[in-house]
């Protein structure tokens, strides 16, 4: 292999050419331009070649770092699978391939560009059409010349890397269920639109100006407009209602199906019998603003997905060894007792023994804890863990959707729909409104009786047209639409409005350790000198230069070793010598799983794991990983590392703790018991050993208790736990890479501001209430009128449009400014 | 005023016209994207005019 030319400098700022990060370790000089590795002057290399080097100047310095991309050609070999190639593609014939790729990394306007432009770097691509909100790239390529594999493996050469799962391969068909929404709104819009402009002449008393054959004809053509209205636009609400009545309750929907009818069948009779002009405009209004409402509710996050298994994460395919040969099968023919070989980053796809080979497994998408375990022959190695370092080969002891982890999704609680036990406020006040609104309507039908039935009819109609719950029915979608957009913008994404209330009643919040309370970006590192073998004797210390026991010489190369390998504790290491200047040495020999090595000054120099780099076992401290050092085979000492706690979670627990109950869940062994317990105080609950399947009993128990739970979780692990309780919330460092299925995702960077949301939860309900009054003062008047039978089509058509954006304003403005002030917002719009 | 029955028909049919292009606006996928196609358009076509030049001075 060539050397690659590189010049370690002392802390150049220079920011690499193509990704933008800062070059702290080494710049590669290449055409003048500076690169913080080679994957990213191999990309600028490609780009440059085929006269592609506009991406560069659309937006600056567009790429991502290459440092971790994997650069193994043979990843994508189960591409060829004629199988997978179905699955996968959009669309097939003789000639043409359509696929669509799902690629996470695309950021920016030069990055649809060059993925536009793929027709310049193969000839045999058609074109690429880029969806820059769904992240999603569709491709047309001549298969004849170019096989998907290749295609693949051309973009990730390109630095983006599609993302390919198992998920993708058994597709579901995606629901269209919100275009509906639009289609229905268009047109109660429509008709509604057209219906104002026939009833405009009788708000004035036009009609009798233009004579009987308008006021007629508009009438009429009122009926025709109103069928589609009644018959297409509003059929969600009669659904709604049936099926709620089906169930012996009364929601929201079953007054507003009761006005609909109402208000249709009275004007039906008014215009065919009685010759009268009817409410048919009302009844469009009413639709149009309530399926406003509806759509403004449904905020849709595009590039998240909130309801992601395991298969989301699971490669498509394996390496299959039989007796003579490797074959790629996809997935799901993977039986027991097949042989696998898994190479270096890829995923163990089910629960196997370990046959050969030297594992060194990643379990960061199960727990949260990204520094790898090293597991022996014959181990039993469990699904998700990822592969670093050389392939190996497994057989494998359940299928795997059986596995330890994967068994998970087999539980009862991911068969049925998550539990909507929790009455939403508006359904809880439906049902007495709707029995006082008849109440008071055949109250007004029998007093009227006894001295002019016609106008009793009048006023019981009028009654429950006039209360037709429209303000009442707007006030919880527009309140939870905007709080929902509130915590969108504070990087707090919910799946849908009902979250909202259920957060509102939480009273018990359970936290997993691994990945959520800790993270591995706010690790603590110590050095522990060793004398001799007797025992560690100095002290610890996490500050370089404060009581040093490294020379700045020992220093340096550690640091110039550490910065050679890739593995989370040398990045770490890495870190904690930050500033310090790296030595000029020579190749460091990294052993995957063991440690990196270096011959410098003709002494060997080892660091990493204790068996690697001879230390004795007892002197260590428990709890965290160690690196040892060791100079010509005599232990020297060894770095201590912690996860540490995420910034500011003790305050977050603590004000969450003053409210509710706060319990930990955690997948290790409880060393760090009292660790915890002196920083967050003894009433939190803490339980260790915790599978994937006790932390799902444990809230399972919880919630036999009528808590209602919040779970706060990040690994796949937690999955079980994030389902079963009664909201899920997801934590992820990076919102669009990974979150299991839940309820909700949290940006990491903004935990802090969980009590603030949870707080601002039950403001909102609040806010529900005072648009309730609102609504219910416009009834009021509306009934006071309604029961001396003196309302009109005229006085409908003002009050309804009236009530209704008066509910919106209140709800936008209160939901706004109250957010701003609790520091939720920058601005109040 | 009768003229008045053939303006209401040519406005319901012109109304409902516009109705029908956004449903087939619609189902046409022209509301699925509304980000990418501002940016696209931004982009000039400096590249293709280049790649057309080259192999042209390569027959000469």
């Amino acid at each position: 292999m060539p050397k690659p030319h590189k010049i370690l400098t002392d802390h150049d700022t220079k920011p690499c050419y193509h990704c933008g990060e800062f070059c702290v370790d080494e710049i590669i000089h290449h055409q003048e331009k500076g690169f913080c590795c080679t994957g990213c002057k191999l990309v600028y290399d490609v780009l440059s070649e085929n006269d592609l080097c506009a991406y560069y100047d659309i937006a600056e310095r567009p790429g991502q770092s290459q440092k971790k991309a994997s650069k193994k050609e043979n990843r994508f070999d189960y591409l060829l699978d004629r199988d997978i190639i179905r699955k996968l593609v959009d669309f097939q014939n003789e000639e043409e391939t359509h696929i669509t790729f799902t690629i996470p990394l695309i950021h920016c306007a030069s990055c649809i560009w060059l993925l536009e432009n793929l027709h310049h770097l193969d000839t045999n691509i058609i074109s690429g059409r880029v969806d820059f909100i769904r992240k999603k790239v569709q491709v047309k390529f001549k298969h004849g010349q170019l096989s998907l594999r290749d295609l693949v493996l051309l973009l990730s050469k390109i630095g983006y890397e599609p993302r390919l799962n198992l998920s993708d391969v058994d597709r579901k068909p995606i629901a269209k269920t919100d275009k509906k929404l639009i289609y229905k709104l268009a047109v109660a819009g429509f008709c509604f639109g057209n219906m104002m402009f026939f009833s405009l002449p009788e708000y004035f008393s036009g009609a009798e100006l233009l004579g009987e054959n308008f006021k007629w004809a508009f009438n009429y053509l009122n009926i025709l407009l109103s069928l589609p209205v009644f018959f297409y636009s509003a059929t969600d609400y009669y659904r709604s209602a049936w099926l709620s009545l089906k169930n012996r309750a009364v929601n929201m929907d079953v007054p507003i199906a009761i006005g609909i009818f109402t208000l249709f069948f009275y004007s039906l009779y008014e215009i065919l019998i009685a010759g009268q002009e009817g409410y048919m405009d009302t009844l469009g209004g009413l639709l149009f603003f309530l399926l406003i409402g509806k759509l403004y509710q449904q905020k849709t996050y595009d590039t998240l997905s909130f309801d992601r298994d395991y298969k989301a994460y699971f490669p498509v395919a394996v390496t299959k060894l039989t007796k003579d040969a490797e074959e790629v099968i996809p997935l799901t023919k993977l039986g027991v007792g097949d042989i696998i070989k898994v190479r270096d980053q890829e995923l163990v796809p089910a629960d196997s023994i370990l046959l050969e080979g030297e594992a060194y497994i990643d379990y960061s998408f199960v727990t949260g804890e990204e520094v790898p375990v090293v597991k022996k022959r014959g181990e039993l190695i469990y699904a998700g863990g990822r592969q670093k370092g050389k392939a190996i080969t497994l057989t494998v002891q359940k299928s795997a959707s059986q596995g330890y982890l994967t068994d998970l999704w087999n539980n009862e609680a991911f068969q049925k729909e998550k539990g909507t036990s929790l009455e939403s406020l508006s359904n809880r006040i439906s049902g007495k409104f709707t029995a006082v609104v008849l109440l008071i309507a055949f109250a007004a039908l029998t007093y009227w009786a006894f001295t002019d039935f016609s106008v009793g009819i009048k006023a019981f109609t009028a009654v429950l047209i006039i209360t037709c719950p429209c303000a009442l029915a707007m006030s919880t979608p527009f309140t939870l639409g905007n709080t929902l957009r509130v915590f969108g913008q504070g990087k707090f994404y919910l799946k849908n409005a009902g979250v909202i209330e259920k957060l509102a009643f939480i009273d018990t919040v359970v936290f997993d350790k691994t990945g959520t309370l800790t993270a591995t970006s706010d690790a603590s590192l110590e050095y522990y000198h060793v004398m001799d073998e007797k025992g560690a004797v100095s002290m610890a210390y996490s500050m370089p230069g404060e009581l040093d026991t490294l020379t700045e010489e020992t220093k340096s190369v550690i640091k110039s070793m550490v910065n050679q390998s890739t593995h989370p504790l040398s990045n770490r290491i890495n870190s904690w010598l930050e500033g310090v200047k790296g030595a000029n040495i020579g190749d460091v020999e990294e052993i995957q799983g063991s440690g990196l090595r270096l011959i410098y000054k003709s002494q060997e120099i080892k660091l990493g794991s204790a068996e690697y780099s001879g230390a004795k076992f007892q002197y260590i401290k428990k709890g965290g990983n160690q690196v040892f050092l060791s100079l010509e085979g005599v232990l020297l000492g060894y770095f201590f590392i912690q996860s540490g706690l995420r910034k500011g979670i003790e305050t977050v627990v603590d004000e969450i703790g003053k409210t509710r109950e706060v319990h930990f869940l955690s997948g290790d062994h409880d060393h760090e018991r009292d660790n915890l317990r002196k920083v967050f105080g003894p009433r939190i609950q803490m339980n260790f050993s915790q599978g994937p399947t006790d932390k799902l009993l444990y809230i399972q128990k919880l919630s036999r208790n009528k808590a209602n739970i919040l779970m706060v979780g990040d690994g796949l692990n937690d999955a079980g736990a994030l389902r079963e309780s009664q909201v899920g919330i997801a934590l992820t460092d990076r919102v669009t890479n990974f979150s299991p299925a839940s309820d909700a995702i949290m940006d990491a960077a903004v935990i802090h501001k969980l009590p603030a949301y949870l707080e601002f939860a039950k403001t909102s309900r609040k806010i529900i209430k005072a648009s309730f009054g609102l609504s219910f003062t416009y009834n009021l008047i509306g009934i006071f009128f309604a029961v001396q039978g003196l309302v009109s089509p005229v006085f409908c058509a003002i009050l309804m449009p009236l009530s209704s954006l008066s509910v919106v304003i209140f709800t936008t403005v209160s939901t706004n400014y109250l957010a701003y002030k609790k520091g939720l917002k920058d601005q109040i719009f | 005023m009768e003229v008045l029955f053939i303006l209401i028909g040519v406005s319901l049919i012109m109304a409902g016209g516009f109705l029908f292009l956004f449903f087939r606006a619609m189902k046409g996928g022209q509301f699925d994207d509304n980000y990418t196609p501002s940016v696209r358009i931004l982009f000039d076509q400096k590249i293709k005019t280049k790649e057309k030049q080259l192999p042209s001075t390569k027959s000469k």
